[in-house]
């Protein structure tokens, strides 16, 4: 590793430290601005307004706010997060330690399956540039693009859930297996491979499929307009023509030069579109029931969870960040023009 | 001389199909390209001479298409292969230069991964190590430093990236190489110098070049023939010398003419020519030249002229050179 590259590794790690801050201070200030409290959400208004100061005081919310505000930053700066300020009050920690790997394992495989199949259609439109099959491909990412996650979540639930019972609607695991399903690190996928438990893994298995490909196709259409339009334009340059003039085949010019020439935007996109993957896991969990940090954003939202509800944001905004920093050394790594 | 004959081009059409109706870019085109010779083609932009050096390897894309004509290369019918023979065709037996060094290679793939992969698509059996040996020897043998081999294209400079380009042609031994304004954009000594190895290499290899270029300075140093084309059809070509000498037809007299010369004083200015090339969605009738051409006659604007050999050696697309029994009828 030369020393430019760490100075650029150091600077881009450097940069994602600010940007973390910014958003976690505009979700702890806009938290607090928006009407209702943790308290009256959970108890209701029958509660007498002595009781609910106790309860105040004893989670630290009568303090001043910005008391509360560098609290919560030192909690973030040691990732120990606090405790949530509803329903239990679990620590957010252990909460976030089972839900992350949840979503974690819908995101990652959504985002294969979208890169996969979205540039792959792309690439293969491009070939057939202004023939039936492009026109095909065109629509149908418009088409993907313009449908709602949720809806899209819906329907397959009707059709492959309850009409053709072939995959289960919800959730992680049937409940049957689950009780005696041990899990080490929450990736039940790994763990069943881990512990040989086969039918855990094939209950696993079927019900990833309908989220992943709902979260996944959400986002292809936009990786396929992109690719196509990347690859049209890449198959107009000289050095494809040089090809085409030195005998080199189509197949190969179009699949290994002018792809890998393409895969240079489309690495940024992928980092990019992350975080609209995320966003789009916060809809997917919650349609399919999937016990992820999403479903938990979207609960401890209505249930005006300050620091449940910050807590997730951090993480969020982090692997966003981390993410983005990946795609940018693919890029360095992949591109021979850039050298840090 | 006795030259033997590489390729002949029969009667070569390239029409594009735009909105505003058919254009023919290169219309019914003739001509024979002879083994080891350096044939220079010049004319304006927008003439058809780089549409031509594309059609002699059927790289015509649409909404353009090789309308008629035939392309006899080495005693067969290029225009008759199917899409494999044609592919085996481009790189192994003619390849081509592109006139932008900075975007011909692929920017990702290193100098010799781009000459083993034309050495392996062309040439199935032979190794990745055999065919890198070739690869060293002629970067070499263009006066490119080995070191250079695990370089990408961004890490060349201008020339040197034409001079791989010619090496990827000349690896696979191909006997045409058509230079597409190959050295228009670099810079005059870069130039010079590319000319001089380029010219080398014909020696050396006995391949035949194809120049196309609108630096006419540069084909009186290089070649041997000369093509002079204007607006899609090949108005003189013939040898350099004769040429040079004594261009017949007005029009090349005129682009002779408007070469600046070191010689030039006040009094013998650039020649000028009137008017501009024509648009070919309606060319001029008769001779495409006539509208703008100073000796034009009655029949110029009626019929077209033929290309017809000359006692001087070339041959001229003209009616001054030639007979016909309405040449002199007044209407």
């Amino acid at each position: 590793m030369s020393s430019s590259f760490r100075n650029f590794l150091i600077t881009r790690l450097l940069l994602t430290i600010p940007m973390i801050l910014i958003l976690v201070s505009l979700v702890f200030f806009v938290m607090r601005v928006l009407p209702g409290d943790p308290i009256r959400s959970q108890l209701g208004p029958r509660v007498s307004e002595e009781q609910a100061d106790k309860i105040r005081e004893r989670l630290g919310l009568n303090e001043p706010i910005m008391v509360q505000y560098v609290t919560y930053l030192k909690d973030i700066v040691t990732f120990n997060f606090g405790n949530a300020l509803t329903q239990g009050e679990r620590p957010i920690r252990d909460e976030l330690g089972e839900r992350l790997p949840a979503t974690l394992e819908l995101s990652i495989p959504a985002m294969i399956f979208t890169s996969v199949f979205g540039i792959g259609l792309g690439a293969y439109a491009s070939k057939y540039r202004k023939k039936p099959v492009d026109y095909g491909i065109r629509l149908f990412s418009i088409f993907i693009y313009s449908i709602p996650i949720f809806f899209l979540g819906l329907i397959f639930q009707i059709i492959f859930g309850v009409r053709l019972n072939w995959l289960p609607l919800s959730g992680r695991m049937d409940s049957m297996i689950l009780t005696t399903f041990n899990s080490i690190t929450n990736f039940y996928v790994l763990d069943s491979i881990l512990t040989g438990n086969w039918p855990a893994f094939w209950s696993a298995i079927s019900h990833l499929i309908m989220p992943t490909i709902t979260l996944g196709l959400a986002l292809t259409g936009t990786f396929i307009r992109l690719t196509r339009i990347n690859m049209i334009e890449m198959l107009r340059t000289d050095f494809i023509a040089a090809g085409r003039a030195r005998g080199i085949p189509e197949k190969t010019l179009v699949y290994t030069h002018a792809l890998r020439n393409t895969l240079i935007p489309i690495l940024t996109l992928i980092g990019l579109q992350m975080a609209i993957l995320i966003a789009g896991a916060v809809l997917t969990e919650t349609t399919f029931s999937w016990p992820g940090i999403g479903r938990y954003l979207v609960e401890r939202i209505s249930l005006r969870d300050y620091t449940a509800v910050q807590s997730t944001i951090a993480v969020f905004a982090f692997f966003v960040g981390i993410i983005s920093l990946i795609m940018d050394l693919m890029n360095a790594l992949v591109d021979p023009r850039i050298r840090y | 001389m006795e030259r033997e004959l590489l390729a002949s081009i029969q009667d070569l059409s390239v029409t594009y199909h735009t909105r505003i109706g058919p254009v023919s870019a290169v219309d019914h085109i003739s001509f024979d390209i002879y083994k080891g010779e350096i044939l220079g083609l010049v004319g304006e932009s927008g003439c058809g001479k780089s549409t031509l050096g594309k059609a002699l390897l059927r790289m015509i894309d649409p909404p353009g298409e090789i309308s008629s004509g035939h392309i006899i290369f080495d005693k067969e019918d290029v225009m008759q292969y199917d899409d494999d023979r044609m592919r085996d065709f481009r790189g192994r037996r003619a390849s081509m230069i592109f006139q932008d060094p900075m975007t011909s290679l692929n920017p990702m793939q290193r100098v010799d991964d781009h000459l083993i992969e034309a050495i392996q698509v062309h040439e199935p059996k032979t190794s990745e190590k055999d065919a890198l040996k070739r690869s060293s020897i002629m970067i070499n043998r263009l006066g490119i430093g080995l070191n250079r081999l695990g370089s990408y294209p961004h890490q060349l400079s201008g020339g040197m990236r034409q001079r791989v380009m010619t090496g990827i042609g000349l690896v696979l031994n191909a006997e045409l190489i058509i230079a597409d304004e190959a050295t228009t954009s670099l810079d005059v000594i870069v130039e010079a110098k590319l000319a001089d190895q380029l010219r080398e290499i014909r020696n050396e290899y006995g391949v035949s070049l194809l120049m196309i270029t609108h630096n006419i300075a540069l084909v009186a140093e290089m070649a041997d023939r000369i093509a002079v084309m204007y607006a899609g059809h090949i108005v003189e070509i013939g040898d350099v010398y004769e040429v040079f000498e004594k261009p017949l037809h007005p029009y090349t007299q005129g682009l002779l003419g408007s070469v600046p010369s070191i010689q030039l004083n006040d009094r013998n200015e650039l020649f000028k020519m009137p008017g501009e090339p024509p648009n070919l969605t309606h060319p001029p009738a008769g001779c495409r030249f006539h509208p703008r051409c100073q000796h034009a006659m009655p029949i110029c604007s009626q019929l077209e002229p033929a290309l017809i050999k000359q006692s001087s050696g070339q041959s001229v697309h003209c009616w001054l050179y030639q007979d016909h029994p309405d040449k002199n009828e007044k209407r």
